[in-house]
């Protein structure tokens, strides 16, 4: 069956708030949660725990390959139009180092971003959250919280826990 | 909200996430001040132009229209290039140094810096593309598959130049773009108009303050501040380099690349005071940028002083040590030769000038520091006009040796730069929030919750 909501939204007025009903909801057992804060709150992990990000990994191979791609470039371009300065050799290595670093960096930096708009989904610019009347202050100084219904959960359970755990306001969401 | 800062005098007492927020969202959304605002963009605009119209000439008539000449081949292009990039450095080593070592005084301040620091390449990135004469063939520099199967020499500092700045540039770019996304998205939810509110609304990609976005976000920004930081180094170390790899007296030094990195941060910092004092009165952001930032801001500049200052001595001692009487002589020549005045002038500005700074009653005082700051630009400016010139005009030969003159084209394309430097920064402060909005939250509550 097709839930009939995307989730349950609740809305903190402080830090401290949210971050209490995080903890209440995952010991009672709500773990299709999804968070929407105005900063990356501190010590949020502590009581959602998320996988590792694969950013920083994808930006080392792409920051690798990017150094080695260089400088292969370089040394390809000595031999492939030698110039012969008093007879020193081709592959002058040293001088091939400020640009083996740049492309480095720019690699991993081009990579890192392009992993951030994957893995976020980006550019996307409607989602069920943006429905709530409430949501604008997700991005100014308000903390929510959604819960995803699940088969234990009902969205019934949800939106009472929602507001066992202290919300100030609760909304359904469309789907 | 119970929530106040003002413990450690980063942000005023008082201050919360929503007066963060709605004094910072204001400037962008509301336009306030709308007077000073386009009397100074006009008053710079009128600068592009005259930016424009160099340019042109250049493109017209050649290089030759500058007071580029031989010996001195290098002149205002060379000297203004390294002075524009230099001041970006501030920016990222404010928003990528101190964010790596917890200084969290950079938080009201990283956004604004690192847009300067933008602006800044901009200018500078003209000056080398100009200088090679035939700037239309500019992408010669870039590694491209053309028809006569030629590659760039990648041995050469202007091909490293090629490859720093634009690595640099783009890099500063992702780095300020992907920290604006979040304070793109509250500009998006505070817009009165739909009209903005759509713009907003496009230029954030959808953020919408996900959890795991903040996950991975928190990361990719890190990893970034991580790559921006030895990349600012190199960048100016690499404009070091073009001078100390060729053989000329006075140049052909290892002490060049850290005595650059030194002075672009010194420069940049100088730079960032001049247009944070002024900014911070007009708009009201004394509650976030206060007078403890002018102080720190102050120190750091002290410091790098005293490091550009040890670079100077280290040069003329390098010079005597070396024994080599062509070394020796520049050395003699920069400080008694015809341009003796601007050294002198540069050792008021660059040494004796920032010596001010260990008084906190200068420190604490805004014009003294921004009289200190001007100084210091200017400073800036004749130290590289020293460096290009002084070795250039008299090196090995005698029968070789001349003077240079600037001429007006080298005067109205560097007044052209900074009318382009201000005018894009006036844009940016009407459009864009000048304070990162997402780190001062983070940081009011975080002061909120040590003062409780």
């Amino acid at each position: 069956m097709k839930p009939s909501s995307f989730g349950i939204l609740g809305e903190f007025n402080t830090e401290e708030s949210y971050l209490t009903a995080l903890g209440e909801l995952a010991r009672e057992g709500y773990n299709s949660i999804e968070t929407y804060t105005p900063y990356a709150v501190d010590g949020e992990e502590e009581v959602l725990p998320r996988l590792p990000t694969p950013i920083g990994v994808v930006m080392l191979v792409a920051g690798i390959t990017g150094g080695i791609s260089a400088f292969f470039m370089q040394w390809y371009a000595a031999r492939d139009y030698p110039i012969n300065v008093g007879g020193r050799p081709l592959n002058s290595w040293p001088a091939f180092i400020p640009v083996t670093f740049e492309l480095t960096v720019l690699s991993a930096a081009l990579a890192g971003v392009a992993t951030l708009l994957f893995l976020a989904r980006f550019p996307r610019l409607h989602h069920p959250v943006f429905s709530a009347a409430r949501f604008q202050r997700a991005t100014q100084d308000r903390f929510f919280i959604c819960v995803r219904p699940t088969r234990r959960h009902s969205e019934l359970s949800s939106r009472a826990a929602l507001i066992k755990a202290g919300a100030e306001s609760v909304e359904v969401l469309p789907p | 909200m119970s929530t106040e800062a003002g413990e450690t005098g980063l942000a005023a007492p008082g201050q919360t996430i929503e007066s963060v927020t709605r004094t910072v969202s204001a400037i962008p959304l509301d336009g306030p001040h709308r007077r000073f605002w386009w009397m100074g963009f006009l008053a710079s605009f009128l600068g592009v132009m005259v930016l424009l119209a160099s340019i042109s000439w250049i493109f017209v008539k050649g290089v030759g229209v500058w007071g580029i000449n031989m010996p001195v081949a290098w002149g205002f292009a060379i000297v203004n290039f390294v002075w524009w990039i230099g001041i970006g450095h501030a920016g990222t080593f404010i928003s990528a140094i101190l964010l790596l070592l917890h200084q969290e005084w950079r938080t009201s301040i990283n956004r604004f810096t690192e847009a300067m620091t933008l602006f800044a390449v901009a200018c500078a990135g003209l000056y080398p593309l100009l200088h090679l004469g035939r700037p239309q063939y500019f992408y010669w520099l870039l590694p491209y598959p053309d028809t006569m199967g030629l590659w760039p020499q990648f041995r050469s500092p202007l091909v490293w130049d090629m490859f720093a700045v634009s690595t640099y540039a783009t890099v500063s770019l992702l780095f300020w773009y992907v920290g604006l996304l979040p304070d793109l998205a509250t500009l998006r939810d505070r817009a009165a108009t739909p009209m903005r509110s759509r713009v907003y609304g496009l230029l954030c990609l959808g953020w919408r303050g996900e959890g795991t976005h903040w996950h991975h976000y928190k990361k990719l920004y890190l990893i970034l501040a991580g790559l921006a930081a030895p990349l600012v180094v190199s960048v100016h170390s690499i404009v070091g380099m073009d001078f100390a790899i060729a053989i000329l007296p006075g140049w052909h030094s290892t002490i060049f690349p850290p005595y650059f990195v030194a002075g672009a941060i010194f420069s940049g910092f100088a730079m960032v005071l001049t247009l944070v004092i002024p900014l911070r009165a007009v708009y009201g952001l004394k509650g976030m940028i206060t007078d403890r930032h002018l102080d720190l801001m102050a120190k750091v500049m002290l410091t790098m002083g005293l490091a550009v200052a040890y670079g100077y001595f280290s040069e003329f001692f390098g010079a005597w040590r070396s024994g080599d009487i062509y070394e020796r002589y520049v050395a003699v020549n920069r400080l008694v030769g015809p341009y003796a005045g601007y050294f002198w002038a540069l050792v008021a500005c660059n040494i004796a000038a920032p010596q001010f700074l260990w008084f906190s009653a200068v420190r604490r005082n805004t014009l003294a520091l921004f009289a200190v700051a001007m100084a210091i630009n200017l400073g800036m400016w004749l130290e590289r006009f020293v460096i290009v010139v002084t070795s250039l005009h008299r090196d090995f030969v005698p029968s070789s040796w001349g003077l240079y003159h600037a001429t007006f084209w080298d005067y109205s394309t560097f007044a052209g730069t900074i009318g382009l430097f201000l005018s894009l920064l006036f844009l940016f402060i009407r459009f864009l929030p000048a304070i990162s909005m997402t780190e001062m939250r983070a940081l009011v509550v975080k002061e909120g919750r040590a003062g409780h």
